[in-house]
């Protein structure tokens, strides 16, 4: 509803004010035009062929109506522009992709060199929302006029589709991903690097790392130490219930208390939750996730 | 164009190799400067297999293709055109037309373009033929 109001706001302001093209319709860009179109009809390029021809003189192609007007490598769109209005409104909404899907475009006459056009748009409607190939999303459909002075040369529907982009494929490993800190991103960028670090306060660690050391001291800066990998369990448990992505159940996660003497939470691989025991020997073992991200884990050692 | 036309003439078909240099330029010489049109990089971020045409350059396309074949003093009077799917840089589009209405020198023809994914552009384009021919 949000969205047909908003829409029918814009629509009652009729038409934006004339915008005026960067250049006259010209021989340069014509012939930039013709060329990369490979357009080569001689009425656009051959002033001899042109001066006989039914138009008395060069015109520019119909199909360049729009090309006057556009608006540039750095050009910005008006204030009172309907699309860029309507536009801003699905975006908020979320359907912040875009794609042109019509353009019915109706020539009053050939423009000549030396004709300066002007463009109004106006908002004809939104329609929506609708199930698209490229996912749900409006189609929002604006008239523009293009004038030379007052006299009207040609006009255009122009419709496009704003659509929300379905979610981006799940990566092919999926996990629940850790949120990495300032005071974490240490330990996962050693992870990456095959090392388990754990974080050092003076001569003190700590795990899971923090912000500060545990006696509070606010002028101590952390450093850390690569662990040797190797612990004890120091306990664990058995996950049979809720599903976890990327996790076949049950599962057990070890608590493990390293050689240095803190303790680490990690899955332990492989392990049979009928066998598992308390001061079972395990070690590190590093899970390669994605570029970004590696977990670490323990495995037994016999 | 020497042969009557009627309702039902079929216009010789016309075939474009989109290179990147054809997406490119053809984005550049419609003032269209959105990078899918010219940068690959941003082109595949936004999910696109490559860069695209635009479409003002497939107006200018339809109406090449029409007036290729009513000839140089054909007027357009309009050109109306739908997107299918898109036409990828490396993929070739071939235009097909044929004439749907005719009152004396002024017809419709309807366009299809298609590319390696399907219809690409469909639509109609509106002129009048150059005099003496009806």
């Amino acid at each position: 509803m949000k969205i047909e109001e908003a829409a029918e706001k814009i629509a009652a302001q009729g038409e934006s004010a004339p915008r005026l093209a960067r250049d006259p319709v010209n021989q340069a860009m014509v012939n930039n035009w013709v060329e990369a179109i490979g357009d080569t009809n001689p009425v656009y390029t051959d002033a001899g062929f042109a001066r006989g021809s039914v138009h008395g003189g060069l015109v520019a192609p119909p199909a360049m109506a729009q090309v006057w007007t556009m608006n540039g490598l750095h050009g910005t769109r008006a204030d009172d522009d309907p699309l860029a209005a309507m536009m801003a409104h699905l975006d908020a909404e979320g359907f912040t992709s875009v794609v042109a899907t019509n353009s019915e475009q109706t020539y009053h006459r050939y423009l000549r060199p030396g004709d300066h056009v002007s463009a109004t748009t106006k908002l004809e409607g939104v329609a929506g929302p609708k199930k698209t190939a490229l996912g749900e999303g409006w189609f929002v459909t604006t008239r523009t006029t293009w004038y030379v002075g007052e006299e009207p040369v040609s006009d255009m529907v122009f419709r496009v589709l704003k659509f929300r982009p379905p979610a981006a494929e799940p990566p092919s490993l999926q996990v629940l991903r850790p949120v990495i800190s300032k005071d974490t991103e240490f330990f996962w960028a050693g992870t990456r690097a095959g090392e388990l670090r754990i974080q050092r306060w003076g001569e003190t660690l700590r795990h899971p790392p923090g912000p500060m050391p545990p006696d509070g001291d606010l002028d101590l800066v952390p450093g850390y130490v690569v662990a040797s990998g190797r612990g004890r369990v120091y306990s664990y448990v058995v996950h049979h219930h809720p599903p976890v992505p990327g996790k076949e159940l049950p599962f057990v996660v070890a608590l493990v208390e390293l050689e240095e003497g803190v303790r680490v939470l990690g899955e332990l691989l492989g392990a049979d939750p009928e066998t598992v025991r308390i001061g079972q020997s395990v070690e590190v073992a590093f899970l390669r996730i994605d570029e970004e991200l590696t977990l670490p884990a323990w495995r037994a050692v016999s | 164009m020497s042969t009557p036309v009627d309702v039902g003439t079929e216009l010789p078909p016309l075939t474009i190799e989109a290179t990147p240099t054809f997406v490119v330029s053809t984005a550049l010489a419609t003032r269209d400067f959105q990078d899918v049109h010219h940068d690959r990089d941003s082109a595949v971020a936004r999910g696109s297999k490559d860069i695209f045409v635009n479409i003002l350059t497939d107006t200018g396309l339809v109406q090449r293709f029409v007036t290729g074949w009513a000839g140089p003093e054909a007027l357009v009077r309009s050109i109306k055109i739908r997107l299918g799917v898109p036409l990828y840089a490396y993929d070739t589009l071939t235009l097909s037309g044929r004439v749907i209405e005719k009152t004396g020198a002024d017809v419709v023809v309807e366009v299809t373009g298609t590319d390696g994914l399907g219809a690409h552009v469909t639509g109609t384009v509106e002129l009048t033929l150059p005099g003496g021919i009806s």
